[in-house]
């Protein structure tokens, strides 16, 4: 029965994909006046690629959830990151040091906020039950809102509100080095056993990490800056690189549909995998055969891509 | 039950409208008009800030709590900021009121707050940002340590990358001429070819990870299936 309404959900699917890439279908048409006249029509036709990948990364995710509902295994990787958080606040409960727990720079318009805000829920919710202290400096007034309300929440699921005190998540200013020397300062005289970098991060990253790293805080970064991601791995126990930092909530939930959205995301990698190789073919004969058809196809595959 | 259904629901209507406003040129306003609610949320939420640093710093100084006198310094300098902020005050006198003190230009580099600004704020900022050169140094050492094959291939490259920065870099291989076919063995060309190739394929990947991890965790959210950020109670 299970399977029957899946089969059902996944027909309707592809039925909304095609309804979803008809615009798409219509900007590749209108892809050759675009560059004759410069002025966009009701879908943005420079754009259109884009669309396209949006859409068949999009379903693959949602067919993926739906497979997931209907009972199909899901089967994820272990993140040694993840499963090295109770280990840290514990760790930090057992020397009666504080957690600290660095939501990044960006405001909640950031996605890497949203990601980091939603990993704190579960940190706040080990460290409610472990009776650990947690601290939370921001640098966005908004942050500090998202986060009194989640470490809250996360104090009443643990079963103890009244160990919530909101004079722990506080705001210290928008200045990327004011933040800085704000955090590090607490760090060095609170001399946490553990810290949590998740989310934006840009300069500041190998500021935290090192002052992190010299009281000897088990640490665990998480961040989509890859040009931060070298600070954190040298610096760090644990990182989370990239999509890793994105699946953690859903990683962290054990929820099969939530679970099921990142086995969704594995079809998109291979979509880049068969587009890459395809790449690398075109490329090669092309080299061999300048100005010849397959030089055109390889123009067009780098066009139609965004290139 | 209303307390969760609401905020989904303004998360979906907003996602879905940035979406859309993205790729239908119509929509374009709509995504606009999503940001300013948003920033007019921020301005609110900036007086709630300010709120708590001025009650978390009065709480330090009044408990006496290690680093109270930094405490003290926060307070005195967001008072300073906001009092010739708010006020506009100015340093030089105004033509039009030369008896008056502080009337002239209060956006000037002159006055209290552009003073401020470039003789407290900025030098304060360029040491925290200085100090990263060593806190590089500290972390290169331990990264670089030769402990496995994957630490000896970085050190190796981080080795040739860092000599071909410098002087002796072009001292050692400079003397192969460009034109013949040792330029390879140049370690200007070696360090090109590592960070063209090998560092532009590793980035490239992480980014197509990024992409899809942001796309999958975007539709959990505007779908309403990770509510992790919301209070279950």
């Amino acid at each position: 029965m299970q399977r029957t309404t899946s089969a059902r959900g996944i027909t309707a699917l592809v039925a909304i994909s095609a309804a979803l890439l008809a615009p798409c279908t219509v900007a590749m048409a209108q892809a050759g006046d675009a560059v004759a006249a410069p002025e966009h029509g009701w879908f943005r036709t420079d754009r259109g690629a884009l669309y396209a990948t949006l859409v068949v990364v999009g379903i693959a995710i949602v067919v993926a959830i739906v497979r997931a509902r209907a009972g199909h295994p899901v089967k994820i990787r272990r993140m040694p990151a993840l499963e090295a958080v109770d280990e840290a606040i514990g760790r930090a409960t057992e020397m009666g040091r504080p957690v600290f727990f660095i939501p990044g720079i960006q405001d909640m318009t950031d996605i890497q906020t949203v990601a980091g805000v939603t990993i704190l829920g579960r940190v706040a919710r080990t460290a409610a039950e472990y009776d650990a202290k947690l601290e939370v400096p921001t640098s966005r007034s908004i942050v500090m809102s998202a986060a009194r309300d989640i470490v809250q929440a996360a104090h009443f699921e643990a079963g103890r509100p009244d160990t919530f005190d909101a004079g722990r998540i506080n705001y210290i200013t928008d200045e990327q080095f004011g933040y800085v020397a704000a955090v590090t300062g607490s760090m060095m005289r609170e001399k946490p056993a553990a810290c949590f970098y998740m989310g934006a991060f840009y300069a500041e990253s190998l500021l935290f990490a090192e002052n992190g790293n010299s009281i000897g805080a088990i640490q665990i970064a998480g961040t989509a800056e890859p040009s931060q991601l070298p600070f954190f791995v040298a610096a760090c126990d644990y990182t989370l690189i990239g999509e890793e930092f994105f699946a953690a909530s859903a990683y962290l939930s054990g929820e099969r549909v939530q679970l099921g959205s990142i086995q969704g995301q594995d079809i998109g990698k291979i979509l880049a995998v068969g587009l890459i190789a395809i790449g690398v073919v075109l490329g090669t004969i092309a080299a061999f055969d300048p100005g010849g058809s397959t030089e055109t196809a390889f123009d067009n595959l780098k066009s139609l891509i965004g290139g | 039950m209303m307390q969760r259904t609401i905020p989904i629901a303004i998360l979906c209507l907003s996602g879905a409208i940035m979406v859309a406003a993205y790729f239908i040129s119509s929509a374009q306003s709509w995504g606009e008009t999503v940001t300013t609610w948003f920033n007019i949320l921020a301005a609110v939420a900036f007086v709630l800030g300010a709120g708590n640093l001025i009650a978390m710093n009065l709480e330090k100084i009044s408990s006496q709590r290690a680093g109270w006198g930094y405490a003290a310094i926060t307070l005195v300098s967001f008072a300073f900021m906001l009092v010739v902020g708010l006020f506009k005050i100015g340093a030089v006198p105004n033509d039009k009121h030369p008896d008056i003190h502080f009337a002239g230009s209060y956006d000037s580099a002159a006055s209290p707050f552009g003073w401020m600004y470039d003789f407290v704020m900025s030098p304060l900022t360029a040491t925290m940002f200085a100090l990263l050169a060593f806190y590089v140094a500290s972390a290169a050492f331990r990264a670089f340590r030769a402990k496995n094959t994957e630490s000896i291939l970085l050190l190796g490259t981080a080795f040739i990358v860092l000599l071909a920065q410098t002087a002796a870099g072009m001292f050692l291989t400079g003397w192969i001429p460009e034109e013949s076919a040792f330029a390879f063995l140049r370690l200007d060309k070696i360090k090109a070819g590592i960070i063209e190739h090998v560092q532009t394929a590793g980035m490239r990947a992480i980014m197509i990870g990024i992409a899809l991890g942001i796309a999958a965790m975007s539709l959990r959210l505007i779908l309403g299936i990770d509510r992790s950020y919301l209070s279950k109670n």
